[in-house]
């Protein structure tokens, strides 16, 4: 059994009202959720197994961002990535917090860098930049007077 | 410091250029010859400076050894890229550092802001913006060879150095040599 079978087998398990889709890429299991069943499918994937969140991180998709989650399974030796999307408008999602207490500084990471607030997240601060930097420098629309253009000969 | 400070403005001032040069020369190679280093290691060049630290280059021969607090220091080797984040903490241990005191720029990102110079929000581009640099080492990063050259460089940079406020000596100060022994019994 693949990979992506063992997590498709364990995503049918879990309850249909979550709306998972789960797609195949590589070998590997790519779960597309929408953004309001985030918690909940984060709790279900810890109860069956999934005891570690890798990785959060985002792409500036430019109407929205992606946000997306790596969750890692001791029990099963599987991973699978868990993407979901946000407005730009609204940039805002639930914290992962409470259910992998990991996502705490990768959370805020991506806060810094993107702009995207994590509601009931318990420290959102900025952790890569000074507190008082304006602006979220991975957005596309960032601008910043202080950077200066590779001119285009080089 | 002060004490010296006073000393070497009244021998300038009572004419007493020749004792001041003597002075001058004594005082450059005891600090020219030990230059302990606070070794500012902020990103990959740190791991250059540290193989200039250990055996096979061995900087104690030069007198130049790490130590970790920048109150016994008395030059700074900026080694790595340093961001907008870092540069209050540098300026921070910097200024804890006592006079005299040297500031070596190790690497293209501390010279410049290297491969960092464009397109890049946060970094710092040159440590020259914020702190007065002595000697430059470029490469990405430095061999220890450039790191032990721009030591000596430094060194010949102190022992041109002059106890009188805002005066430098055109070259290095030399001490007398010691009388050759006489024959001996044989």
């Amino acid at each position: 059994m693949s990979i992506y079978e063992a997590i498709r087998a364990v995503v049918e398990e879990m309850a249909p009202d979550l709306g998972i889709t789960v797609t195949e890429s590589w070998d590997d299991a790519i779960l597309d959720i929408p953004a309001e069943s985030l918690l909940a499918v984060g709790r279900e994937l810890k109860a069956r197994g999934f005891d570690r969140l890798g990785m959060v991180t985002a792409v500036d998709r430019d109407e929205e961002f992606e946000l997306v989650y790596r969750v890692q399974s001791r029990t099963l030796s599987a991973a699978a990535f868990v993407k979901t999307r946000v407005a730009r408008e609204r940039a805002s999602i639930d914290s992962l917090y409470e259910v992998w207490p990991a996502a705490d500084w990768q959370e805020r990471e991506v806060w810094d860098l993107f702009g995207i607030a994590f509601v009931g997240h318990p420290d959102l601060r900025r952790i890569l930049l000074p507190e008082d930097w304006p602006g979220h420098p991975l957005r596309r629309d960032y601008e910043d007077a202080n950077v200066i253009k590779r001119p285009d000969y080089i | 410091m002060a004490i010296v400070d006073r000393l070497g403005a009244a021998l300038e001032g009572a004419g007493g250029g020749v004792i001041l040069t003597s002075v001058d020369a004594l005082v450059d190679w005891s600090r020219g010859q030990s230059l302990w280093a606070f070794p500012m290691g902020t990103a990959c060049c740190a791991m250059e400076l540290i193989a200039a630290s250990f055996n096979k280059f061995d900087f104690d021969r030069l007198g130049t050894f790490p130590r970790p607090d920048p109150r016994h220091t008395d030059v700074i080797i900026l080694a790595g890229t340093i961001t907008e984040k870092m540069k209050p903490a540098v300026k921070l241990l910097y200024d804890q550092m006592p006079d005299p005191k040297w500031v070596v720029a190790m690497g293209n990102c501390t010279v410049s802001g290297g491969i960092f110079y464009y397109d890049t929000y946060s970094v710092v581009r040159g440590a020259d913006t914020f702190l007065p640099v002595d000697v430059y080492i470029a490469g990405c990063p430095p061999r220890p060879e450039s790191m032990m050259d721009g030591v000596l460089q430094l060194r010949e940079l102190v022992k041109t150095e002059s106890l009188a406020p805002g005066k430098r000596h055109a070259r290095e100060l030399l001490l007398p040599e010691a009388p050759a022994e006489s024959g001996g019994e044989s």
